[in-house]
């Protein structure tokens, strides 16, 4: 019991010191912080999302970061067209990136582990290479976003303070929204089908209709988090869509802890805040970042979030 | 007679160049206790994995209460009223005892496209699951994660999860299988219970437990039943004797 209060101590702190970080930015001056952990915030949430499929539903999704491309190019491209209003942009990333994991969950889903991992990872690239061509669209230099979603002075995402609580709250709904769903009759029976698949099927679910829908609702999650970052940047790429990025991803999710419901964020905070620093302090910070994620995923079983518990109980 | 509740007509399913089912053909009445035994190799995983539609036949039917079931996939076959054990024990080991069985319950109550109400507070699901579990005398360790049962435990619950279909017919591929003693009697005292209630399959090696529970039994060897009957019709066989229980025989003798 002590195990799990030493690991919801450190979430609580967490997620305390992210909802009061804009006031620290401003007393301190220190705009630069907050701009970072906009994106940290962004990023967590498509950990969260990809945390759905990969840890409690155990489906592992090498072609993640696809879904962050396609919210933030149906912001960026709606933005050229002159549609400026979020209240269609928002809708339309999502829809976008609901339609496309409808597709590619039903076509990757008929395989299985390695082939699973390979395929969605596939399926990413194309949708990298096809962004690439779209000439229209910047094609390989990308789309800047010249104005952020305006939501008619509902929020103004070109306050910094803002935005960012407008982020924390969508990262703050998503994790409620998960939480309930794993505990849910649906969400029982996507965690059963990652224990035991035979015997899901032999006591009379089948399996594909429950991953899919399980698959669509994690990718118009991060779908969400594509719409987010693309305002965040004033700008949207190819590059948010290739496969380091997924792996990105997917690392923040093992080094937080699958399965659990706050890892990921734990997993985007460590992760990027030791990219950000380890880069101001050597440009070969790879090095020690590389060794270092080995180490923890080696030897912490269940990331961070396993590894409180056991100092916890240790 | 009526309609059995699970006729089998000439199947035949081969892999390469043996045939693992050759032409077999058995009923099943409900309410009866059908046994199926035969030698190592003699087929009866093969058999009832076409059963329980995990293997298709190459010819042949299945039907379950008058409906043809040959084709259908697993999860359909569960959804009217056929249930199994597994031979190697098959659960989901990271969940609860109980979480094992109300997700039985729940395949067969109404949708499991409910993504917000908790689940683990459905009353209904948690009544079905702790009666099943009371009723393999697994009470108790409701609230145990799987992970931490014993093979016995473990036996017993797969039949939990099975009762909590309520099944009109219940698959037991060797559900005595790596039980001691006293557990193998537990067990059968359980299946002796349970029979009054459900029609059933069973596939067993442990002969004395096959022939104290039975009402008929069908001899498989080679893929072919031999000999279909009562026990007493059964052990009064000689073609039997010469193919299985003969060579048994021997080895009690000398032992």
């Amino acid at each position: 019991m002590k195990g799990l209060s030493v690991s919801k101590a450190v979430t609580a702190l967490m997620l305390a010191g992210l909802v009061l970080l804009p006031l620290y930015s401003q007393l301190s001056g220190n705009i630069f912080i907050l701009t970072l952990f906009t994106r940290i915030v962004i990023l967590a949430l498509a950990a969260a999302s990809l945390n759905l499929i990969m840890g409690f539903g155990g489906m592992m999704s090498f072609g993640h970061a696809a879904y962050l491309g396609i919210g933030g190019y149906a912001v960026g491209m709606l933005a050229q067209e002159g549609v400026g209003s979020g209240f269609i942009q928002f809708p339309v990333a999502l829809a976008a990136s609901a339609i496309y994991a409808l597709v590619i969950g039903a076509l990757s889903l008929r395989t299985r582990g390695v082939y699973f991992i390979m395929i969605t990872l596939a399926f990413a690239q194309m949708a990298y290479y096809v962004a690439s061509g779209l000439a229209r669209y910047g094609g390989d230099d990308g789309l800047t976003v010249y104005k952020r979603s305006d939501f008619s002075g509902l929020i103004d995402l070109s306050n910094r303070t803002q935005f960012y609580y407008l982020c924390l709250a969508c990262l703050f709904g998503v994790i409620f929204l998960i939480w309930r769903i794993v505990n849910s009759r649906f969400g029982l029976v996507v965690q059963g089908l990652r224990s035991n698949e035979q015997r899901m099927q032999a006591i009379g679910f089948p399996a594909k209709r429950y991953q899919l829908v399980c698959f669509v609702i994690s990718g118009t999650m991060c779908g969400l988090a594509g719409a987010l970052l693309a305002n965040n940047t004033d700008f949207v790429s190819p590059a948010v869509m290739y496969w380091t990025r997924s792996g990105d991803l997917m690392v923040m999710v093992i080094l937080g802890g699958m399965g659990t419901l706050f890892g990921p964020i734990m997993g985007a905070v460590v992760f990027l805040l030791l990219e950000e620093f380890l880069s101001q302090i050597t440009e070969y910070w790879a090095l020690i970042m590389g060794p270092l994620l080995l180490l923890i995923v080696l030897f912490g079983r269940g990331g961070i979030m396993g590894m409180l518990g056991r100092a916890g109980r240790g | 007679m009526a309609e059995p509740l699970l006729r089998v007509e000439k199947l035949v399913r081969r892999f390469g160049g043996i045939i693992a089912t050759d032409n077999v053909s058995l009923d099943v009445a409900a309410g009866e206790l059908h046994a199926i035994i035969g030698p190592n190799g003699a087929g009866k995983t093969t058999l009832i994995s076409q059963l329980t539609g995990h293997l298709e036949p190459h010819s042949g039917s299945v039907s379950l209460a008058g409906r043809d079931i040959t084709y259908l996939p697993a999860y359909r076959r569960c959804a009217l009223g056929l249930a199994r054990s597994f031979q190697i024990t098959s659960l989901l080991l990271d969940f609860t005892a109980a979480d094992n069985v109300a997700l039985a319950a729940q395949a067969h109550a109404g949708t499991s496209f409910r993504f917000f109400a908790n689940a683990r507070k459905e009353k209904g699901l948690r009544d079905a699951a702790h009666a099943a579990l009371d009723r393999v005398g697994l009470g108790h360790r409701a609230d145990v994660v799987v992970n931490r049962l014993s093979h016995g435990e473990r036996r017993e619950l797969e039949l939990a999860v099975a009762l909590a279909s309520k099944p009109k017919l219940l698959l037991l591929d060797e559900p005595m299988a790596g039980l001691g003693v006293t557990e193998s009697q537990r067990m059968v005292k359980l299946l002796q219970e349970l029979r009054k209630e459900v029609s059933i399959v069973l596939v067993e090696h442990d002969m004395p437990a096959v022939f104290a529970l039975a009402d008929r039994i069908s001899v498989l060897v080679y893929g072919r039943v031999i000999a279909s009957g009562d026990p007493a019709a059964i052990r009064a066989n000689e073609e039997v004797k010469r193919a299985y229980l003969g060579d048994q025989h021997v080895v009690t003798h000398h032992g």
